[in-house]
């Protein structure tokens, strides 16, 4: 019998489970911290920041009680300066390049500086930028994620209105929907919506999907320009027999659940989870399934542990949670017991002579009372070409120039949409803000 | 094992390491405290006549660096606020109980030869091995005509040391001020008017920072700070400047140096040895860590004695007094560059931006294979060590001798000099 349950711990472990796990750092430890940084010329750390913030300079304006310049300096690059200093995977960005790490093994904790910053002019509930005089424009912006509230945010900067669609009843994307509770805590992901709204000249429709209630063509009629900003709207599938049988889940659709539960003991989990991926959402599921008081939680991935995308610190991060992962696996089968998963059937893998990932033709079974998958998120076009304008695709996303203009006149996007984005919440900044750009050079030309 | 004793002025104390004239050598319980931790030696903080000063609330300020504390620090306290023959009696006591330590006795009394007279009597009756004259303090004492207000007239200076080396057989220690031109007309006034020794620095007539709430200077007493005496770390520098001076001085006659100055380490002490001190006095290292840290001074000088195979400290005292230069002895033919070891290079580039922003376009940056590559661009380094310096990786960046084989020749000899001496 599956042994799928709620309320496995108490309210108190379930808090304590999921309340934040970097805590902010105090006045004086981003004192102690910032005098660590060496002031670099051509910083390391700025190249390897995609929203190029000026990392130096907000350091050294923290150490000099200038809290104030410092989350301008970030802000100004990065709207999303707060969230990306929870949630950016900092060990191979901007910390990973530090030369202290080079120097020392200990980068400068870049993240959690930038954090402090950032949350002392949001806790002054301070709106430090001015829109530039109206220019009479109006773009619309579809998705109210990183992408999109970047690009709106920047665009409204510029004296354009902007009218954002997002399908969903929040903004905020994955940010509010996706980033694990225990990054991003006390409703961060809404304040920082209402921070970047609080600029003015945005409006946020919810309810309003693409191909659904919305169609471009009309769109388009209506706007002089559109950024595209609508995420991933698919998850991959395994492939397997009985992937729709009870027990089997998405992690992504467990995991936006999850976060909009606020009783995290009504959430049913699994005694034995398996897990499917080696990327960030397969680490935040297991560790969340283990937070939920799941007794064993085994991450499998068909190749070794250097092929994950999941960074190191992640992986640590889960095993020290008590996940267990197991590397070079690859699912066969989903065995079932009166209609529920009760266990997966894997074949060992291996690399083949020319790169490629074969069978080993060995097998071995981990019993599973939950399933999830999380081998990545896919691109759903249909909605996009709900209209007789047609978008051109790139690697089953949507193609854009460097100047995130889409084949169509005057439709630009950004984002995790886009061929070539990352999936990263600071890269769909960057790509909302560099559009955002665009878009202004576009209509003050139009 | 290093013999860490040392007799200076007559002066004997089981290692060089004293307290200074300060607060922690106010009374007994803190004496006590430090001698039991190892120290070698105090000077008693300064006594003066009765009725006892009264001190302000809000005494210290400071300098903080990077998150490092009491980089700098500042105080406007007085002498001694306890009654004299207070003083007197726990310094007998002390005396009596710590024989092998020294314990010199700090005076300041008007500058008049009465009150010094009667003083040094009573200082005697102690058995304390000598006394310190505080010609140095800046703040408080002097609008009232002592400490530096003494301390900056040679004649004075002269003229009170005499009537103590007249009035008393203890050794005689003069506390030098640093807030003078120069600091050996003060020192031959001393050795002049017959003292055993001269100890230095006092501390320096300073503003550490303006609380710019208030608007007024810190330590702030209700609104108003007035200047305090800056010690501490920072001001060692000017202090081994001073104590190179006297030492290298003809008329200041080699007269024994108690080194005092932002000593916090044994490494700090002997380099103070080394410029011809026979002992040095801590004071803001302690009130910042309290007497366990002379641990560290004792062994550390030890086993760097050991390690150079220095038997004594006079072994390698004053050793480096002949070394100490007017620049136009220097060697103008001696040329270094700047040598950048890339395998232990971390790439923060402040080699460059230093030498670009503010010297001389010595340092290339640049991209090789798309890392970043700094390299010295021969031609152009004059050698300034500005990079050395800045670099954060030690032994990063080192200065290379590459002037082979040229002669000595001074400023003085070098045909640049307009008015050479050298032969045509």
């Amino acid at each position: 019998m599956s042994d799928i349950a709620a309320g496995r711990l108490s309210g108190e472990e379930l808090a304590e489970n999921f309340s934040d796990i970097h805590p902010p750092l105090d006045a004086m430890s981003a004192h102690i911290e910032a005098s660590r940084c060496y002031f670099c010329y051509d910083a390391p750390c700025m190249e390897a920041c995609p929203t190029g913030i000026d990392i130096p300079n907000f350091i050294r304006k923290i150490s000099t009680d200038n809290v104030r310049g410092s989350a301008i300096d970030i802000l100004e690059e990065n709207i999303m300066g707060g969230a990306c200093a929870r949630v950016c995977p900092t060990e191979v960005l901007c910390e990973g390049a530090c030369v202290r790490t080079a120097q020392e093994g200990k980068p400068v904790t870049i993240g959690a500086l930038q954090r402090f910053a950032t949350d002392w002019l949001m806790e002054k509930g301070e709106q430090p930028f001015a829109r530039a005089a109206a220019t009479g424009k109006r773009v619309a912006i579809i998705g109210a994620g990183p992408a999109g509230l970047s690009a709106a945010h920047r665009l409204s900067q510029l004296g354009h209105d902007c009218e954002v669609f997002e399908a969903l009843p929040k903004s905020g994307g994955l940010n509010e929907y996706g980033i694990a509770d225990y990054k991003v805590v006390d409703n961060f992901a809404q304040k920082e919506v209402d921070f970047i709204l609080g600029l003015g000249g945005i409006t946020v429709n919810h309810g309003k999907k693409l191909g659904q209630e919305l169609a471009l063509g009309t769109i388009r009629n209506d706007f002089d320009a559109v950024f595209i900003g609508s995420g991933l709207g698919g998850v991959q599938a395994l492939a397997l027999e009985g992937e729709s049988i009870d027990g089997v889940f998405n992690a992504v659709d467990y995991i936006a659940n999850l976060r909009q539960t606020a009783d995290k003991a009504t959430l049913p989990i699994g005694r034995r989870v398996v897990i499917i991926g080696g990327g960030s959402t397969a680490i935040d599921i297991a560790v969340k399934s283990k937070r939920l008081g799941a007794e064993d939680v085994t991450i499998v991935y068909r190749r070794g542990a250097e092929a994950m995308s999941a960074t190191d610190v992640e992986q640590k991060f889960a095993q020290t949670n008590g996940v267990k992962i197991k590397h070079w696996m690859q699912p066969v089968g989903i065995v079932s017991d009166n209609g529920a998963v009760s266990a997966v059937e894997f074949e060992y893998t291996k690399q083949g002579p020319d790169g490629k990932l074969i069978g080993s033709g060995e097998k071995t079974t981990l019993e599973a009372d939950m399933l999830f998958k999380a081998i990545g998120q896919i691109f759903v076009p249909d909605p996009v070409f709900g209209t007789a304008a047609q978008l051109e695709l790139k690697n089953g996303k949507i193609a854009v120039d460097d100047s995130y203009a889409t084949s169509l006149e005057g439709v630009y996007a950004g984002g995790d949409c886009i061929d070539g984005n990352v999936g990263l919440t600071v890269a769909a900044v960057q790509d909302g803000k560099k559009a955002a750009l665009a878009i202004n050079d576009y209509l003050a030309k139009k | 094992m290093a013999d860490l004793s040392y007799n200076f002025a007559g002066i004997k104390s089981p290692n060089p390491f004293w307290l200074a004239s300060a607060p922690p050598t106010d009374k007994e319980y803190n004496v006590v405290r430090a001698f039991e931790a190892g120290w070698g030696g105090v000077v008693w903080k300064t006594l003066g006549e009765d009725p006892p000063v009264v001190n302000v609330s809000s005494r210290y300020g400071a300098v903080q660096l990077n998150g490092q504390r009491m980089m700098g620090f500042s105080n406007i306290e007085l002498i001694t606020d306890r009654p004299l023959d207070v003083n007197l009696e726990e310094i007998a006591r002390v005396k009596k109980n710590w024989p092998d330590r020294a314990v010199v006795v700090s005076l300041m009394v008007p500058c008049e030869e009465e009150p010094w007279k009667r003083i040094l009597r009573k200082v005697e009756d102690t058995g304390a091995d000598g006394v310190e004259l505080n010609f140095g303090c800046p703040h408080g004492m002097s609008e009232r005509g002592m400490g530096s207000a003494v301390g900056q007239v040679p004649e004075y200076v002269e003229m009170v040391t005499r009537w103590c080396k007249e009035h008393s057989d203890m050794p005689v220690i003069v506390k030098l001020t640093p807030n003078i031109t120069d600091i050996r007309t003060a020192a031959r006034a001393a050795v002049k008017g017959g003292a055993d020794a001269v100890s230095l620095i006092n501390t320096i007539n300073s503003i550490v920072t303006v609380d710019l709430d208030q608007m007024a200077p810190t330590p702030v007493v209700d609104g108003k700070g007035a200047h305090a005496g800056y010690c501490g770390p920072a001001v060692k520098p000017i202090a081994l400047n001073m104590v190179a001076e006297i030492a290298r001085d003809p008329e200041c006659q080699n007269i024994p140096v108690s080194g005092i100055g932002g000593i916090a380490n044994w490494r700090d002490g002997a380099e103070f040895m080394a410029l011809g001190c026979g002992s040095v006095q801590v004071c803001t290292a302690a009130m910042h860590y309290g007497f366990r840290i002379v641990d560290d001074m004792i062994t550390g000088l030890s086993n760097w004695m050991d390690e150079k195979g220095y038997r004594t400290i006079d072994d390698f005292r004053s050793m480096a007094v002949p070394n100490v230069a007017n620049w136009n002895e220097l060697n103008m033919n001696y040329d270094i560059k700047a040598r950048i070891n890339q395998d232990s290079c971390i790439k923060c580039g402040i080699c460059h931006i230093a030498c670009e922003d503010t010297s001389h376009q010595a340092i290339t940056a640049g991209r090789v294979n798309g890392a970043r590559h700094y390299e010295v661009v021969d031609k152009e380094c004059v050698g300034c060590n500005l990079c050395m310096l800045a670099c954060p990786v030690d032994d990063c960046i080192t200065m290379e001798r590459v002037d082979k084989g040229k002669p000595y020749m001074n400023w003085n000899e070098d045909p640049r000099n307009p008015f050479s001496t050298a032969a045509e």
